[in-house]
């Protein structure tokens, strides 16, 4: 059987849609949403490439260097972030993090 | 052709086992950890489909970097291991009917799904093919010539971010005493220098 | 002449508004002095009219001063205008008269009151309104002046304002006068479609035609004039407290008593009289409604005077005691014998006017007691006051000695309720001898509280606080020359005026234009031709009363009580004034307040507030309370409502192609 465009993307989509259910599923800590988040570039990343490989334009895989980079910053700063919080609240439960209640 | 195929349906199901094990563990030690190997598998995927030059970054950024800052800070944060809430099972049928719902509609857009199935075939040329250039080649022709200044770009993102982390988490310790260079170099008069009339054999 | 006609109605309003809007500026006495000039000049420029229209060259004339116009729409056509007939200067004489010694006697009655001014112009202001409502020439204008007058009295009567009890008082009164003025008002619109027009002249001119049409209503054909005079009726009976719309009446006391003496006396009561023998040419073709008009007004007659003998506030029982005589006029005016009507109207005024500024008097010697069980012996202390009243009572009671010198010699009211009685037995009608065998009783009953009142304010012991008798002291001069002035009218008006009214002389006095002049010939005709024993029958009836009362009050006066101990349901019945304010109240007033509170909490509060601000305040906090839930703080609920809303769209947009 050949693996096709398909196949490729539905991994993507599968991944992209765990990564959703990951954020509002999580109960626990705030790590696992930044993970959840981690998933979903590597999804869009999985997109970029197949297409990238199957339409035979190398600009896609450059793109996906650029997704790369960026995931790397966003993860860095959602972890310092992360760390004042910690420090401030002593806390990184998910539940008590409601002070912007409306 | 059967082995790649194999070796897809492979890399394919870890990938996405190692996705769902990372939104359920509850050790988030574990779930860094179960990230860092879905990690892994999709830098295998992209081998198989011949983008060596992705594969090899994803696994040195990704995991080598960003997964192991990952660990660090759940190390660093003393998080207790936790009972799994309430509120996931509350929500998971709401949220997993959301889901498939969503995963369906992206299906359909990308013409997985539904009556374009076959469209995809005619935008895939025939198959993974390999490149007359080796994947590092091809990326580095374009990125730096034609994408240069996205380059640079991406550059300074990194700089940004990196002065980011460091503003938001230095702290300054008290009791260090540091040189103020600003407030040494602009200390008036008044606050050096006190003139005082003295008398002889006086003292001040 | 036209500039007098001007004058006598004019004056008494300009005097209204110097001492209304002024008072602060100009003070009491000048106040007072304004006023009661104006009203002196009025009076005696009425009698100039009077004297004109009555015996002059053009005597039995119509004098008509056109003003100005008021509504020109269409085919009505209102103007201001004064016309000035006999009717009218009997009437301007009885008012300003009448107004003009309530003036005098209010500078000392109202010494001591605050609000002087405030008084002196709503008594000239009132005084207007009559003369307006005198010498109107058309219905509109005569509306105005009996809304006017209503008006004043309710201003009047609730004059001690702080007094919840006077405001009540004059709420009622206003209240059940609008009740008549609401018939009155549909009598106007009615005379006004019949004739298509409001104006006296049209409308006498064409009263044959009316009397012929019919109105039809709720599928019933009425007679149009009977319909109309009806209407017209029932206004009168609520501005002369007739039975039925009498209620107002006693609880008008409550205002001073120089306001009762002036309108509740001889001037407001007596506009619906007036009416009735002003719209005479109508009453004249309406038979059905003169009959109606005769049997209330015997029914009101008998009604008033048995409440009256059980009454204990010196001020009630005279007040009664006018409901009853308006009761009398109304059954003459009824039968067709309007100059006797206008004949006992205006000796009425003069001796009930007497009647009650004595009463005040003996309130003010007594220093404000009102009640008659507190009183006794007050003719050592204000002796004057006490044979005035003598004067009133025997005036009221129609004493005097029949046949002498042609028709009798005797006091005003000896005359005029002779010349009613005579006129109601004389038409032979069934109405007419109700109307007689009531009046003769209620005759008999009249002479019987009238003498109770004095035996028992003025004769025995006083029955009072010491502290007070030490202090009763007959009233000063400037109260007492207004008693003098009404004693001399109740004494003589009946000799003087009785040949221009119902004597020999009335056709010239009269002459064609002022009442229905042919009906009224007739009723005279046949009043003077009645047997001797229907001419000595009120007097009779009346030396029997006296006696009666003599006998209960001085001779045995242990034998009411007795009475009463007797016929103890009798007894309650008449003192509670046959129970009709218990009656309205259950039947009115309970009923209109629970209507009102029902709209008000029920209809405004819970379905119109309900429904709309506050349901809508309440629906808006709920939406706002039920979206602000998603607020909740969690950046989880957050993504998720984000991705509810991303499934949403990209469906939208999928379904949408």
């Amino acid at each position: 059987m050949i693996i096709g465009l398909g196949h490729y993307l539905t991994v993507a989509a599968v991944l992209f849609t765990l990564g959703i259910l990951g954020i509002f599923l999580n109960r626990k800590n705030v790590i696992v949403i930044l993970m959840c988040v981690e998933l979903m570039l590597l999804a869009v990343n999985i997109n970029l490439v197949a297409f990238s490989v199957f339409q035979g334009n190398i600009v896609g895989q450059v793109f996906a260097m650029l997704v790369l980079t960026v995931a790397a910053a966003e993860a860095a700063i959602g972890l310092a972030i992360l760390v004042v919080y910690f420090r401030n609240r002593g806390t990184i439960e998910v539940e008590d993090i409601n002070t912007m209640k409306g | 052709m059967l082995l790649q195929a194999l070796a897809f349906y492979v890399f394919a199901f870890v990938v996405m086992a190692s996705g769902a094990m990372v939104v359920v563990s509850r050790n988030p030690v574990y779930s860094v950890l179960f990230l860092i190997l879905g990690f892994f598998n999709a830098a295998a995927l992209f081998v198989l489909i011949g983008a060596e030059f992705i594969a090899m970054i994803l696994v040195i950024v990704y995991v080598g970097a960003v997964a192991v800052l990952f660990l660090f800070v759940v190390m660093m944060l003393d998080i207790n291991v936790t009972e799994l809430r309430e509120g996931f099972l509350k929500y998971l049928p709401v949220g997993a009917l959301i889901g498939v719902v969503l995963l369906a509609e992206i299906l359909l857009a990308v013409g997985v799904l539904g009556s374009d199935a076959g469209a995809l075939a005619e935008l895939a040329k025939s198959g993974p093919q390999m490149m007359p250039v080796e994947n590092t080649r091809a990326i580095g022709r374009v990125l730096y010539t034609q994408y240069f200044y996205l380059f640079q770009v991406a550059g300074a993102v990194l700089l940004v971010a990196m002065i980011g982390a460091i503003v938001l988490t230095l702290r300054t310790r008290p009791g260090v005493r540091r040189q103020r260079i600003g407030e040494q170099l602009y200390r008036p008069k008044e606050d050096a220098v006190t003139v005082v009339k003295v008398p002889t054999r006086g003292g001040v | 002449m036209d500039l007098a006609i001007k004058l006598v109605v004019l004056l008494p309003l300009l005097a209204a508004a110097i001492a209304g809007l002024f008072c602060r500026v100009i003070g009491d006495r000048p106040a007072q002095l304004i006023t009661c000039a104006a009203l002196l000049i009025a009076a005696a420029l009425s009698i100039f009219v009077f004297v004109n229209v009555g015996f002059g060259p053009e005597s039995g004339k119509l004098f008509v001063v056109k003003l100005f116009s008021w509504m020109d729409s269409g085919t009505l056509d209102v103007v201001w205008s004064l016309r000035v007939d006999t009717l009218t200067a009997v009437m301007l004489i009885v008012v300003t008269g009448v107004s003009s010694m309530v003036h005098v006697y209010s500078v000392g009655y109202m010494a001591d009151d605050p609000g002087i001014p405030r008084f002196m112009s709503y008594l000239s202001l009132f005084t207007f309104f009559m003369l307006m409502l005198v010498t109107s020439d058309n219905l509109v204008q005569l509306f105005f002046g009996w809304e006017g007058v209503g008006l004043a009295s309710y201003l009047l009567i609730g004059f001690y304002y702080d007094k919840p009890s006077a405001n009540a008082a004059a709420m009622k009164a206003f209240i059940v006068n609008r009740v008549g003025d609401f018939g009155f008002a549909l009598g106007i619109f009615a005379v006004w479609m019949l004739s298509g027009s409001v104006g006296f002249a049209e409308i006498f001119a064409k009263g044959p035609d009316m009397a012929r049409t019919t109105i039809h209503f709720l599928g019933m054909d009425l007679p149009a004039l009977e319909t109309a005079c009806l209407l017209l009726f029932i206004g009168a009976m609520g501005k002369s407290a007739q039975i039925g719309l009498h209620t107002w009446l006693p609880d008008a006391m409550e205002g001073p008593t120089p306001v009762s003496a002036l309108i509740h006396a001889a001037t407001m009561v007596t506009a619906g009289v007036f009416m009735v023998c002003r719209l005479s040419p109508l009453f004249e073709l309406a038979p059905v409604a003169s009959t109606v008009v005769t049997l209330v007004g015997g029914a009101t007659a008998f009604f008033a005077a048995t409440i009256g003998i059980t009454q204990f506030d010196i001020k009630r029982v005279i007040a009664y005691s006018t409901c009853s005589q308006l009761g009398y006029m109304f059954f003459a005016a009824g039968v067709g014998g309007y100059s006797a009507a206008m004949f006992h109207l205006m000796t009425h005024a003069f001796f009930k006017a007497l009647l009650f500024l004595c009463s005040g008097s003996v309130i003010t010697c007594l220093h404000h007691e009102q009640d008659m069980r507190n009183m006794g012996g007050v003719k050592e202390k204000a002796p004057q006051t006490f044979w005035l009243m003598w004067v009133g009572t025997l005036a009221l009671s129609g004493i005097g000695v029949p046949f002498i010198l042609g028709d009798g010699l005797g006091f005003a009211g000896f005359y005029s309720k002779d010349a009613l009685l005579e006129s109601a037995y004389g038409v032979h009608t069934m109405a007419g001898m109700i109307a007689f065998w009531l009046g003769t009783i209620a005759a008999f009953l009249t002479a019987l509280y009238s003498t109770r009142l004095m035996f028992m304010t003025f004769y025995g012991k006083y029955r009072g606080d010491h502290h007070t008798w030490e202090h009763a002291h007959e009233s000063p001069a400037v109260m007492l020359i207004p008693l003098y002035v009404l004693g001399v009218g109740a004494a003589l008006s009946g000799l003087v005026a009785y040949d221009w009214f119902v004597g020999h002389d009335w056709q010239h006095f009269w002459g064609t234009t002022s009442i229905a002049a042919t009906l009224n010939g007739e009723v005279l005709h046949h009043a003077h031709e009645v047997p001797v024993w229907v001419k000595l029958a009120p007097l009779v009836a009346a030396l029997a009363g006296i006696a009666l009362s003599y006998l209960c009050y001085i001779a045995r006066p242990e034998l009411p009580a007795a009475v009463v101990r007797r016929f103890p349901g009798v007894h309650d019945f008449l003192f509670n004034k046959w129970y009709f304010d218990e009656l309205y109240d259950r039947l009115f007033v309970k009923p209109s307040l629970a209507i009102g509170r029902a709209f008000w909490k029920k209809g405004d509060g819970a379905v119109i507030d309900g429904l709309g601000p506050d349901n809508i305040a309440a629906r808006a906090q709920d939406v706002a309370g039920a979206l602000g839930r998603f607020q909740s703080g969690y950046l989880y609920h957050y993504a998720f409502a984000m991705l509810v809303g991303v499934a949403g769209l990209v469906t939208y947009f999928m379904l949408a192609r």
